[in-house]
């Protein structure tokens, strides 16, 4: 046993998601040190609250890499999604249940003409991806006229507050809609992945998807669920951005597509296929959002914070890069 | 009706089954259609000029987008590298024009632009670095450049304008030739000399098949880091040309200028026939997808509509497009 624990432990030594822990876990102690509001419940809690959208996007993101696509029309389904479930809510009245699955099957419908169209008519995913990111944004706009609902039904804009505790003086914190979301989709999504007959199919369709086709999968409709998939967490994931802007906005979305694939791939997903974890994902996540956060707190002006974000992701992908040549060269397999 | 069939069909028949066979006739439909809808106001002086004027920027920024598609990557700081040096060229020439004269007045302009090419290489040199020596894919290390770039845009400038150029910087961007708009000319000197590099060079030769096998490719002697990084400086320098047409053209220049032609410029070069993969893909065919994508946008914006119509027909041309071959090869089992 804790030889088989010692061997474990070595071979996450060398994965890419050590190096991002350690980095990440530095940058905490940096800041932690530095600044007494970073470890604070309250930073935490906001922290998780305010990258609850571009973590539920990138979990989406993630399985379609992994199954070797690309998909970037996420935010203009994201924005469809949002704004007719919304509408509809408002004009006909809805629920908590209702409204999810309005946005669920509006994303999981994209998700499906996206498949359908790379399958089909086999054109590259990247290309199909930009076509509908204008398609469905395009014809977003040119049917609401870009106009912002300002007004949400009583019940969503009060959201959900659960497990209400104290901790300290008189700060009461609980989860709220985006952290139970968040936290409900990084499980959904390790299953998928890890624990189900499907998602080793969608690590072997994206690492050889030949291999896979003799083998007799079901290349179409692992495809299908794949992009569904993204759409459908597309779809929540806008539910959850509109329920802490308080509003829809038709137009902020499109745009921060460059965000989430950031994100995904800081975390070791390859854009080649076949590779990538949910873990990965977590901390490429929690680099950029401390990143970020820690900048403010230090008193950074935020003209500056996408600098250092790109220069952390220009380092981090060279650094990994050419860990992986050496080992190449080396002549030990990873 | 039925002349005007058969010329496309003589015309399709000539350019032969590959992308121009079918954007060519999809350009004359749309252009006869068009006009049937709109009549002569399509064809008059004022809308063919306001094409002109409108195209080069995106042709420019699809032309550097281009190059990187060719060899397999992906240039996503194009934009970013274009405000960069814009802004480079904008903030010398506020700061050192006013008050000089004669010599010293030109010499200003040109070190500017030298200087604003010089920080467009840098980038350029710095993304090939990283794609060709350290084995970063070029999704990732673009994606970096872009962010680093923006953010130093931004920091510097704090999200401000900088405006108010001499004339004939603005020249550049507003003014005319015998009737041509001066960009448009600068679109022809940039796609001419890159036409000739990819198809009359062996440079060229080289980045097609970089594009269609890397490794083949190294292993029969070709040093790809060399031509690698010169295509990222060549792509970065355009994208610094497409800036000098921006800033001119707007008399201005920002940190976030033109961000949302960044996928625009793929859907541009994906359309004209460029392989997204690489190893395929002429001038010639991107040229063509520019115009088809002009007169679109141009027709619509004289028939009222809204131009986000105008971005949702763009993306349903390219499926369409893209889609062609494939559908070819049914049609014909």
């Amino acid at each position: 046993m804790p030889e088989s624990f010692i061997a474990s432990f070595k071979r996450f030594r060398r994965s890419h998601e050590f190096w991002l822990l350690v980095v990440s876990l530095v940058l905490c102690a940096g800041l932690s040190l530095s600044t007494a509001q970073f470890l604070t419940m309250q930073n935490l809690f906001d922290l998780l609250t305010s990258y609850a959208f571009v973590g539920i996007l990138a979990l989406g993101l993630l399985v379609v890499l992994i199954a070797g696509g690309i998909d970037i029309s996420f935010t203009a389904t994201a924005s469809v999604a949002q704004y007719v479930a919304l509408a509809v809510a408002n004009a006909y009245g809805a629920n908590w249940i209702t409204v999810c699955a309005m946005a669920i099957a509006i994303g999981g419908a994209l998700g499906a003409i996206n498949a359908i169209l790379i399958q089909k008519l086999r054109i590259p995913s990247i290309i199909v991806s930009i076509a509908t990111l204008n398609i469905f944004y395009g014809l977003l706009i040119f049917f609401t006229g870009g106009k912002y609902i300002y007004s949400l039904p009583d019940w969503f804009a009060t959201g959900i507050f659960w497990f209400e505790f104290n901790w300290g003086k008189d700060t009461s914190y609980g989860v709220n809609l985006q952290i139970l979301v968040l936290a409900v989709c990084f499980l959904l999504t390790w299953l998928l992945l890890n624990r189900t007959n499907i998602g080793r199919q969608i690590y072997a369709m994206g690492g050889n998807p030949d291999a896979a086709r003799r083998l007799g999968f079901h290349i179409f409709g692992l495809n299908m669920l794949v992009y569904c998939y993204m759409g459908v967490m597309a779809g929540i994931a806008s539910l959850v951005q509109a329920q802490l802007a308080q509003s829809v906005a038709p137009t902020v979305l499109v745009g921060k597509e460059l965000d989430v694939v950031a994100a995904v791939v800081l975390g070791g997903a390859s854009l080649m296929g076949g590779v990538g974890t949910v873990l990965g994902t977590f901390l490429g996540l929690a680099l950029l959002a401390v990143l970020q956060n820690g900048l403010i707190l230090l008193g950074v002006s935020s003209y500056w914070s996408s600098l250092f974000v790109g220069f952390v992701i220009l380092v981090s992908v060279s650094v990994t890069a050419w860990s992986q040549r050496e080992r190449h060269t080396k002549g030990t397999s990873p | 009706m039925k002349n005007v069939a058969s010329i496309v069909r003589r015309i399709s028949r000539q350019l032969g089954s590959g992308t121009t066979g079918t954007l060519a006739p999809l350009l004359i439909a749309l252009w006869a259609g068009f006009a049937i809808v709109i009549g002569e106001r399509f064809f008059s002086i004022n809308t063919l000029q306001s094409m002109a004027f409108q195209m080069p920027e995106l042709g420019i920024l699809s032309l550097a987008m281009m190059l990187a598609l060719l060899s397999g990557g992906l240039n996503l700081s194009i934009i970013a590298t274009a405000n960069l040096t814009g802004l480079t060229i904008a903030y010398l020439l506020t700061r050192y024009i006013p008050g000089t004269e004669g010599v010293a007045w030109v010499g200003v302009q040109v070190a500017a632009l030298g200087v604003g090419f010089a920080v467009a290489a840098l980038v350029g040199l710095v993304n090939g670095f990283v794609i060709a020596y350290l084995g970063v894919s070029p999704i990732l290390a673009t994606l970096g450049t872009m962010t680093l770039c923006k953010g130093l845009a931004i920091g510097l400038t704090r999200g401000n304008v900088i405006s108010g150029f001499p004339d004939p910087i603005v020249f550049i961007g507003n003014g005319t030739v015998f009737g041509v708009p001066f960009a448009l000319i600068v679109l022809a000197i940039c796609a001419l000399p890159v036409a000739i590099t990819l198809n009359a060079t062996p440079f060229g030769a080289k980045v097609y098949m970089i594009g269609s096998n890397e490794k083949a490719t190294r292993y029969s002697g070709v040093d790809t880091r060399r031509i690698l990084l010169k295509l990222y400086v060549l792509s970065s320098l355009l994208a610094g040309v497409a800036a000098v047409v921006m800033l001119a053209r707007f008399n201005s220049a920002n940190a976030a200028y033109g961000e949302s032609y960044l996928l625009i410029t793929i859907l541009a070069a994906v359309l004209g026939g460029v392989d997204p993969f690489g190893g395929f893909g002429k001038v010639g065919g991107l040229l063509l997808a520019l115009v088809i994508l002009q007169v679109i946008s141009s027709a619509f914006n004289l028939l009222n509509i809204s131009q986000f119509l105008t971005l949702a027909i763009w993306g349903g041309i390219l499926i369409a497009v893209a889609a062609v071959p494939n559908l070819r090869a049914w049609s014909e089992r």
